[in-house]
């Protein structure tokens, strides 16, 4: 047990830790795709530290829920990030957080920063809630399916048990985890703020959504924010790997195998970030009103997986 | 032992003495029609001791077995029969604590009104609640309708308090109307469920043989019946006219409150008094409840008045309440008994939880009403930094409402998920395909609900204030904080203690469906099934949260500096920014109006851009009242102008209709 509370602190950490490094290689591999000098890997880090040692300028009528809003993205995320198995299977915390719990987690970080987001009462601040909350309520629920279809070929929602089932049973063909992955792929890019649905490097009014949120945010705030926005994409992509290609992860009580796990994640990582930067390098940003469609598609195919699995699996 | 032995005796004259105890203040309080500090001070806050007193009758209720008792009032032949088992006891429980708070909270919301108004209000709210309370001991038809009627009318009086404004009258009118359509039902329910006997007792009806046609028959009315008091599509248009309509604790007792005696009446007939329960009822319940949910929160993110707002998401939740009945119907025929024990735990749950979140939002709202004297959402804005406490404690209500852990209202959600999720393996080939669709549908009106929850908080308490005024507005008296901070309490305990309240709601579980949940094992770790299949613990997420959170900050001030300087907000190089560029209510819905705008009929006056002083109008309005009630009311218009031209006022003619009428009859009858 103390074994598994260490994992589980040393696996959390690390996370944290090494969340902006997965930003800073997407960032890099999308430079060189699109021809620019590439900034270094290490990027995200310098600019958190920049950020922490500058004072933070916060509006006159700012309320406490503005200053403890990024806070709590900051915890939200991190809890996220211990829950989902990266590297061993041993998660003490798991059982107080399932799958359905850990979208919770993602909706009340995202519900903090959107009421954040209106507290200052600029224009801009409730375009970027409202938008953001559009994003999320098709999504929310998407990403549930996705997660259900999961859990109906494992019969538990617990996400190490999940891991357990898909990684180490027979092999099985199970045509409904095909869909759902897809329809994953979309939420994540969608949730994390991503082309085609979001650009992170705008600042454009009329495109813009999550940067709109948090335009009035500076200094440790704003690194608190950005920290827990790369921690979203490290433990969406962890989430993605733990459920369509858990290969690798350490079972539990295994110590000799996180070695092994560790570089298995890093190498999957380091290739899905390149994916990830590929997409974003060949795709426009869609207009705002087809971002429903985009994710009334991701939501159909999650469904569409669920349905085949009664069907076909069931 | 013998002590609660001899309780239980009891028990139920005490819940008898609690309804004439609530019938006593509510009459005294006509007594003191001059005087006005004595109303507040004495009426209200005894009021909420019975309330208080109810609650712990319910808790008694469930722990003590079933009791009954003949009352000698009402006709001759037709004595009242009471009756307190495990489901009246819960929901009493439900009524008691919900109308606690709600009642402490009126001790101060009232406190501008003239006293001889106030007096009538504060008969009827007494008699309201003594109604509810009947309703749910009631054991026999007649003493249920007595009792759903003295509900009906007393809580009309309450919605048309403000009579003398047009639209409040005619909401009163559309309410009782339904009202009396629903009773009707009821009626016929009961008349099927007797069976011919001619005795309208419970025990009766529950010994009764019957087809499963008449059976049928008798689920379809109550149905019918149930659902008009509950706000269920497509007999739901009442419900965001009255309820906004009434005085804020008024609409918090029965959006909170009432709407669960609907709810109490449905599990009654269905897994009371009807010796059998078929299948297919399950699916229509679940197919109602699912629009329902989805239809009341689009709805919702489309409305501009806040207390509107909240009744439409009053029907979302009850949606969601009437599709956990269709789920337990459906596991329950099916022979899957532990399943059906989770999703009718599922129900009670989020029965509960709604009393209390709705109970917060719609008394947070009236403080907003006294403090500003605005209903329109677009009129206000930054009330957090005028009325903190209303505010903060709002704010617990809005995010339990929204299904966010650890709050309760994301414990019900979880629920019920996890029913869908145990599902696979059902008799019936096309319901493992309606389930995944079910799923979805939950999934979806609940993300939804965040938003509006979203739209609802930040309009109304964040940003900047939309009116100069706004500057000037006063934060709720200390009964109104008090209230609200019973409501939003319970909120956070009914979160953090899920397992101890199954444990509780246990009997009334076990009285239905005859199962148990099989995994509940401690206190800390919610597993409704086995930890192996789902878990959660919402006092370690706490823990877990809070911690991360502290040591962030502390680590932020140690390793850097707390430095803060304080500006002016960014103003994107456009220095002409004013507050009224903010989202607007109507703006934050805009996108769901556009996405779902196949539900409802979408007026717009836009205005000419060269106007100094631009007005915008939109409006969106429900597309089944166009469908289906305008024409029955057209069509009741017409027939009632045709039976009209038999009417002139002529006293020749109506001695002709008369003359013809005697020759008809002589005719006939030779």
């Amino acid at each position: 047990m103390s074994a598994g509370i260490l994992l589980q602190i040393a696996q959390t950490l690390l996370a944290i830790l090494l969340a902006p490094l997965l930003m800073g290689w997407v960032n890099q591999c999308r430079a060189w795709l699109q021809g620019r000098s590439a900034p270094p890997i290490t990027q995200p880090y310098r600019s958190l530290r920049k950020l922490f040692h500058k004072d933070a300028v916060i509006a006159h009528n700012a309320s406490p829920l503005f200053r403890f809003a990024p806070y709590m993205k900051f915890a939200c995320m991190a809890l996220a990030a211990g829950i989902v198995p990266t590297i061993a299977n041993d998660l003490p915390f798991s059982p107080a957080a399932d799958v359905i719990a850990l979208v919770g987690i993602f909706a009340l970080a995202r519900v903090f920063l959107a009421l954040a987001a209106m507290d200052i009462g600029t224009p801009f601040g409730t375009l970027g809630a409202r938008r953001e909350m559009l994003v999320s309520f098709l999504a929310e629920p998407a990403l549930l399916m996705v997660f259900f279809t999961a859990s109906l070929i494992s019969q538990s929602t617990e996400l190490p048990i999940i891991v357990a089932t898909l990684a180490h049973k027979t092999f099985a063909i199970h045509p409904s985890l095909a869909f759902a992955a897809v329809a994953f792929w979309m939420i994540s890019v969608a949730e994390n703020a991503r082309i085609p649905v979001d650009n992170p490097s705008t600042h454009l009014e009329l495109t813009m959504i999550h940067e709109a949120m948090i335009l009035e945010y500076s200094a440790r705030h704003l690194a608190l924010i950005e920290w827990a926005a790369a921690l979203k994409l490290f433990t969406y992509s962890a989430l993605g790997i733990a459920l369509f290609l858990p290969w690798g992860i350490a079972p539990q009580g295994d110590i000799a195998a996180l070695p092994l796990a560790l570089a298995a994640i890093v190498a999957k990582l380091a290739v899905g970030g390149a994916a990830l930067s590929f997409m974003e390098a060949v795709s426009a940003k869609v207009r705002l009103f087809r971002v429903p469609e985009f994710l009334g598609t991701a939501f159909l195919l999650a469904v569409l997986g669920m349905l085949i699995h009664f069907l076909l699996e069931g | 032992m013998s002590h609660l032995a001899s309780l239980d005796a009891h028990v139920l004259d005490l819940a008898w003495a609690g309804v004439l105890y609530w019938l006593g203040v509510g009459f005294s309080a006509l007594l003191l029609q001059r005087q006005h500090g004595l109303l507040t001070r004495l009426i209200f806050p005894l009021g909420a001791l019975g309330a208080l007193f109810m609650a712990g009758i319910g808790v008694a209720g469930l722990l003590l077995p079933a009791s009954s008792m003949v009352l000698p009032i009402g006709l001759p032949d037709l004595p009242f029969h009471l009756r307190l088992d495990a489901l009246s006891a819960f929901f009493m429980v439900l009524l008691g604590g919900a109308a606690f708070g709600i009642t402490v909270y009126a001790c101060g919301y009232f406190r501008n009104m003239a006293a001889g108004p106030l007096a009538l209000l504060a008969l009827w709210y007494h008699l309201f609640l003594a109604g509810m309370v009947t309703v749910l001991l009631a054991d026999d038809a007649y003493a249920f309708m007595v009792a759903w009627e003295v509900m009906a009318l007393s809580s009309y009086f309450l919605v048309t308090t403000d009579h003398k404004i047009p639209e409040i009258r005619r909401a009163g009118f559309l309410y009782l109307l339904i009202a009396h359509i629903g009773a009707v039902a009821l009626l016929l329910t009961f008349g099927v469920l007797q069976g011919g006997h001619g005795d309208y007792t419970f025990n009766t009806m529950r010994l009764a043989e019957m087809t499963p046609f008449w059976s049928s028959a008798a689920f379809l009315l109550a149905l019918f019946g149930f659902g008009a008091k509950a706000g269920l599509v497509p007999i739901h248009v009442w419900l965001p006219e009255a309820h906004p309509a009434a005085p804020s604790p008024v609409s918090a007792l029965m959006s909170g409150v009432m709407l669960k005696t609907a709810i109490y009446g449905l599990l009654r007939v269905t897994f009371d008094l009807l010796k059998i329960q078929l299948g297919w009822w399950g699916t229509l319940a679940l197919a109602l409840g699912l629009v329902t949910a989805l239809y009341g929160v689009i709805f919702a993110a489309v409305q501009s008045d806040m207390k509107r707002l909240l009744a439409w998401s009053s029907i979302e939740n009850i949606g969601v309440i009437v599709a956990a009945f269709g789920l337990t119907l459906i596991f329950h025929t099916d022979g899957k008994g532990a399943l059906a024990a989770l999703t009718l735990t599922a129900l009670l749950y989020h029965a509960l939880n709604h009393a209390f979140f709705k109970g917060l939002l719609f008394v947070g709202t009236g403080s907003v009403l006294h403090a500003t004297g605005e209903r329109r959402m677009g009129r206000l804005g930054g009330l957090i930094r005028t009325m903190p406490w209303t505010a903060w404690l709002t704010l617990i209500g809005a995010l339990a409402i929204a299904g966010l852990p650890p709050l309760n209202g994301f414990v019900s959600e979880w629920l019920l998920l996890q029913a869908f999720l145990l599902t696979p393996g059902l008799t019936q080939p096309y319901l493992n395909m309606v389930i995944p669709v079910a799923a979805a549908t939950v999934a979806l009106a609940a993300a939804l609900a965040a938003y509006v929850m979203v739209k609802f908080y930040g309009v109304i308490f964040l940003g900047q204030p939309r009116d100069p005024a706004l500057q000037h507005a006063h934060e709720a008296s200390w009964p109104e904080r008090l209230g609200m901070l019973w409501l939003a309490g319970a909120c956070i305990l009914l979160g953090l203690f899920p397992t101890l309240v199954i444990q509780w709601l246990e009997p009334v579980v076990l009285m239905l469906t005859g199962q148990r949940l099989s995994g509940i094992s401690n206190w800390l770790l919610l597993t409704p099934v086995s930890a192996e299949r789902a878990s959660y613990a919402p006092l370690i997420f706490l823990a877990g949260v809070t911690a991360v959170v502290a040591l962030t900050y502390l680590w932020v001030r140690r390793v850097y500096h707390g430095r803060v300087r304080r500006s002016e907000p960014w103003d994107c190089g456009y220095p002409e920014q004013n507050t009224r560029m903010q989202d607007s209510a109507e703006g934050f819905g805009q996108p769901i109006r556009q996405i779902f705008e196949v539900f409802m009929r979408v007026e717009r006056e836009t205005p000419d851009p060269f106007d100094h002083h631009p007005h915008y109008h939109g409006d969106s309005r429900d597309k089944l009242w166009l469908l289906i009630y305008q024409p029955i009311a057209d069509l009741t218009a017409w027939l009632s102008m045709q039976a009209a031209r038999l009417q002139h006022g002529r006293i020749q003619w109506y001695l002709i209709y008369s003359f013809v009428t005697l020759i008809f009859l002589l005719v006939l009858t030779r």
